[in-house]
């Protein structure tokens, strides 16, 4: 099996293919047809991405199935994964028939839906396997384009604003990382990852318009790369295109949203910015560990007066990814373990929570937290299961929200104990917004008219939900079975970070600056 | 001497006999009726000849005493040129008939007009630029204002004869400063006489020199034409416009600037990347208003000339390999964009309303499918192949030291993003409306078509242009 990424990347891209050019017509069978090749391609993805997590060896911190061949323009086309990246491509490969699943009942233009899913899928496979510069970009960037048609076609009212929005955003941040791309290509002479994880990038400070850049070249490229990544993640303050995209985004495209999407920017951070500019990182880790302490508080707290139940799950969204940027730069084993943890986490919570607001807005065509209320009576499985990711989500113990949280919390309070004690405030507040939620729309009498003849979960509904409960409680009671597999790799990149901020003298040098100041 | 002359002229000779002899031809027999037979007949030349001219041309030949260069660079151009003429005179022949503008002239002007641009990337001498740009510009005033009944047709030609005309007449006094303080026309001694910088009169020559081809080649500030002479012409005639003439146009500025003047990169430089980096704003934002789809892809090719300056602007054999490429792939991409917009009607009258788009994915889902690649191509969102061009530009000119025009491109290149996604905007997301209809010829279709799968193939591969660009760029930039 020497292509196995190249398989299990391109697995949807050829189910896509075939109902692009060979399904016609648009009644019942055939949507049933369209959903069913793309159940099938997105299983059997799952199972052929099986093999690699059998066949990969933790141990080896280096990638492993790699596949080279020589592409356009002097670049290559080479895949392979690592300790950081393996579990992404699972978490995908897992999650997809279920989001399959969950557009079971999708009527509107059915096989162009599935297409762009089935697009989208191989594009996320490809952003966490690429191994050249230009084909991460190329993969990160048209992802953009099926999401936007999701958005776009499928969405809510506000449909076409929230495209727009989501579109171009992301687009402004991507290009300065192109452009730090073309940088690093001139600078190193290849866009190889692995040989760019070895080769330093200049550290020497240097003036620009009259400001002083400490740690020169390296901070510049980490800024373009951040503004790529920091408007994905999304961090505060460009969250802002998140809620609008995940309102207005269809159930199955909000899934995707949060559970995977969003993983892009920290993967990024952990792929390109910590070992590929230690030093810029380093000098630029306090302000980023800042900015997702603010991002925790004020996304909660915004999050707690939302009305729209998907907002509030947005808002909520961008609180937990603050945990992650935490812990990425805290930069130690705790926190950065912490933060892989808390993304697979978050992309099963945040996945269940979106269906969960998926299963009665089918029924209601309302996403209002007002116009709901004591569904506990008529759905009494539906209240069970949207508790138990309400507790995930805040957190508890058990749940694979708790391991996340307190290992980047772990992580951050080593280095920066101000920064761990504000943010844990947000353990707090996430209980706040979640627990009121969960009683305004759950719990209480049924009074509402509308709601007397609402149906609990059918079949189908449940069994989505079940691989998701039982990923959650596994990964909480033994969190092992990640961390055994993510933990050499953060071992060898925090070596690496902090053996490159050593030899950079950058240290020393800030700290004769403060003895001097004394 | 004369023999091994025609010899490497030959080319240009067949098309250019072959225009007289037709349009004799023509007027003394069927007239109009024989305008079908001779736009495929033309076509059919083009694509012999750039068959020829790619098969047979090798290594560089001088003739008449330099002021005419046959090398893998004009080479390069001439192929582009001339199968993207015969793609657009293939794609445009049904809506001539249709819309009662089947002239025999107009393939035998567009014939005379490729004659013109193949002198053009040709010339290595001022007066044969001059030459071959005339009479280029002279077919395609006629046939700008090829609808002589219509008042914007007529106002088109005009418009573009007065401004070009002026563009002329700023060339032509930097070619005679260059003439008078150099003491040649020939660029190879132009070359020469600039070896230790330039004197303050050449100087002057070469800003007027480069202000009259960035006028033909639609740059801001000198782009004013370029809305009205797009939206006022006949469809056919503006899908012409957006592409060879282009390839044309930055060919024989490539030329000028390093045969005559590559020994003084860095006084011609800054010049470029400010027209490069003013064209790629001006376009990206003067575009957003546009309701009119040919007014749009006027501004688009403003912005795009933009990006390929920035090539040139990189000053390096690197640099032209990446304009080339860019021209090659815009060109691509220009032809199945217009054999759309050729398309667009309703009711048997063309439509160039953006917003008449509405909902047309529903109605015509495989052909929305070719828009929308196009388009994302043209904004230059991986993973079509408009990006690569734009990622080749960006390391042009990174390598060459501007880093501030490759952040200023990207920004631009954001905004342009706009536009085109309004365009997928209404074909996919729009309101319910009326519609149109795009009732389409064979050879239309397998232009779209074929465009747009070039587009997400090329990928893959980009079939084999970038050794042929390298090698075209090596012979310009050997010094």
């Amino acid at each position: 099996m020497e292509n196995l990424l190249s398989i299990v990347t391109f697995i949807p891209l050829l189910a896509a293919a075939i109902l692009a050019l060979f399904l016609r017509g648009d009644d019942a069978s055939a949507q049933r047809n369209a959903k069913w090749v793309a159940m099938i391609a997105t299983v059997a993805t799952f199972l052929v991405s099986l093999f690699i997590l059998a066949e990969f060896d933790p141990s080896n911190t280096g990638f492993q199935f790699v596949e080279e061949r020589a592409w356009i323009a002097g670049l290559t086309y080479k895949m392979g994964v690592d300790g950081i990246s393996v579990l992404f491509v699972m978490l995908t490969t897992f999650l997809m028939p279920l989001v399959i699943w969950s557009a079971w009942n999708v009527e509107t233009r059915v096989k162009e839906y599935m297409i762009a899913f089935l697009l989208l899928e191989t594009l996320m496979l490809g952003v966490f396997m690429a191994l050249d510069l230009v084909l991460f970009y190329v993969f990160f960037e048209a992802g953009l384009i099926p999401m936007f048609l999701i958005i776009g076609i499928w969405g809510g009212a506000n449909r076409i604003y929230a495209a727009f929005k989501f579109f171009l955003y992301t687009f402004l941040g991507s290009v300065l990382m192109l452009a730090a791309m073309v940088a690093m290509y001139a600078d190193a002479g290849t866009t190889d990852i692995p040989t760019l994880l070895t080769h330093s990038f200049g550290t020497e400070t240097f003036s620009i318009l009259g400001i002083q850049v400490v740690g020169g070249m390296q901070t510049l490229l980490f800024l373009a790369f951040f503004a790529s990544f920091a408007v994905k993640m999304p961090m505060w303050p460009v969250h802002t295109w998140l809620p609008d995209a995940h309102v207005q985004a269809p159930t199955a495209g909000s899934v995707v949203l949060a559970a995977i999407l969003l993983k892009m920017g920290g993967y990024g951070f952990l792929r390109f910015s910590l070992p590929m500019f230690p030093v810029g990182s380093y000098v630029m880790s306090d302000l980023v560990l800042w900015m997702s302490a603010i991002a925790i508080v004020y996304t909660s707290l915004v999050a707690m007066v939302q009305e729209d139940m998907k907002k509030l799950i947005a808002y909520s969204s961008v609180a937990h990814m603050g945990y992650v940027t935490m812990g990425i730069f805290a930069v130690n084993q705790q926190g950065i373990d912490g933060a892989i943890f808390q993304m697979l986490s978050h992309g099963f919570i945040s996945g269940a929570l979106f269906l969960c607001v998926g299963v009665i807005y089918d029924r209601m065509h309302t996403r209002e937290i007002d116009a709901y209320g004591g569904l506990v009576n008529r759905m009494p499985a539906y209240a069970l299961i949207f508790m138990f990711f309400t507790m995930a989500n805040v957190g508890l113990p058990g749940t694979s929200g708790f391991v996340g949280e307190f290992l980047t919390l772990m992580g951050t309070f080593q280095a920066n104990t101000w920064v761990a004690a504000i943010a844990t405030t947000g353990v707090i507040f996430s209980a706040a917004y979640a627990l009121w939620l969960y009683r305004r729309v759950v719990m209480g009498d049924l009074i509402k008219e509308s709601l007397k003849s609402i149906t609990d979960m059918t079949g189908r509904e449940k069994m989505i939900f079940a691989p998701l409960v039982v990923m959650t409680i596994l990964l909480g009671v033994y969190p092992s079975l990640a961390t055994d597999i993510i933990g050499p790799s953060v071992g060898a990149l925090v070596e690496h970070f902090n053996h490159s901020v050593d030899a950079s003298g950058l240290v020393v040098v800030s700290e004769v600056v403060e003895t001097a100041a004394h | 001497m004369i023999s091994s002359d025609i010899q490497t002229v030959l080319p240009e000779i067949v098309i250019a006999v072959y225009a007289m002899l037709a349009l004799l031809g023509a007027v003394y027999t069927t007239k109009d009726k024989a305008a079908p037979f001779l736009t495929w007949l033309t076509a059919g030349l083009f694509a012999a000849v750039a068959f020829w001219i790619a098969v047979n041309g090798s290594g560089t030949n001088v003739a008449f005493s330099g002021s005419f260069v046959d090398d893998a660079f004009s080479r390069f151009a001439k192929v582009v040129i001339l199968l993207s003429a015969a793609a657009v005179l293939v794609m445009s022949q049904d809506y001539m008939a249709r819309r009662d503008l089947a002239r025999f002239e107009y393939p035998l002007l567009i014939a005379l007009a490729a004659v013109g641009m193949m002198v053009m990337v040709s010339a290595g001498d001022l007066m044969a630029l001059y030459m071959g740009l005339e009479l280029q510009s002279l077919a395609l005033y006629v046939v700008a204002s090829l609808r002589r009944d219509s008042i914007k047709s007529t106002e088109a030609g005009l418009k573009y004869f007065v401004l070009g005309a002026l563009s002329s007449g700023l060339l032509l006094y930097g070619a005679s400063l260059t003439y008078g303080f150099a003491g040649t026309t020939l660029f190879s001694g132009i070359i020469e006489a600039t070896h230790d910088g330039v004197s303050l009169g050449l100087l002057f020559g070469l800003v007027f020199l480069i202000s009259g081809f960035a006028f033909k080649v639609s740059a801001a500030p000198f782009h004013m034409w370029t809305p009205d002479v797009y939206e006022g012409s006949p469809t056919p005639v503006t899908a012409f416009f957006a592409t060879a003439p282009k390839v044309a146009a930055m060919g024989l500025f490539a030329r000028v600037v390093f045969d005559a003047f590559g020994h003084v990169v860095g006084d011609w430089q800054q010049i470029v990347a400010f027209l490069s980096v003013v064209s790629m704003f001006l376009g990206a934002l003067a575009a957003i208003g546009q309701k009119n789809i040919k007014r749009l892809m006027a501004y688009s090719s403003i912005a795009h000339m933009g990006f390929a300056m920035m090539g040139l602007a990189a000053g390096s054999a690197f640099g032209v390999q990446a304009m080339l490429i860019y021209l090659a792939i815009y060109v691509t991409m220009n032809i199945g964009t217009f054999a759309f917009i050729l398309s667009m009607e309703k009711n048997g009258a063309p439509v160039t309303e953006i917003a008449a788009l509405n909902q047309y994915a529903k109605k015509e889902p495989l052909k929305a499918l070719a828009v929308l690649v196009l388009m994302f191509s043209l904004a230059g969102v991986p993973p079509m192949v408009g990006f690569m061009g734009k990622l080749y530009v960006l390391r042009a000119a990174y390598d060459a030291g501007l880093a501030w025009l490759v952040i200023a491109g990207l920004f631009a290149s954001v905004i342009g993003a706009f536009y085109y996604l309004r365009i997928v905007y209404f074909m996919y997301f729009g309101k319910e409306g009326d519609g149109i209809e795009t009732n389409m010829a064979p050879t239309a279709w397998a232009m779209l078509m074929g465009s747009a799968l070039i587009m997400v193939v090329g990928i893959v591969n980009l079939f084999g242009i970038e050794p042929l660009a390298a090698a075209a760029a090596q012979t310009l930039v050997n010094y």
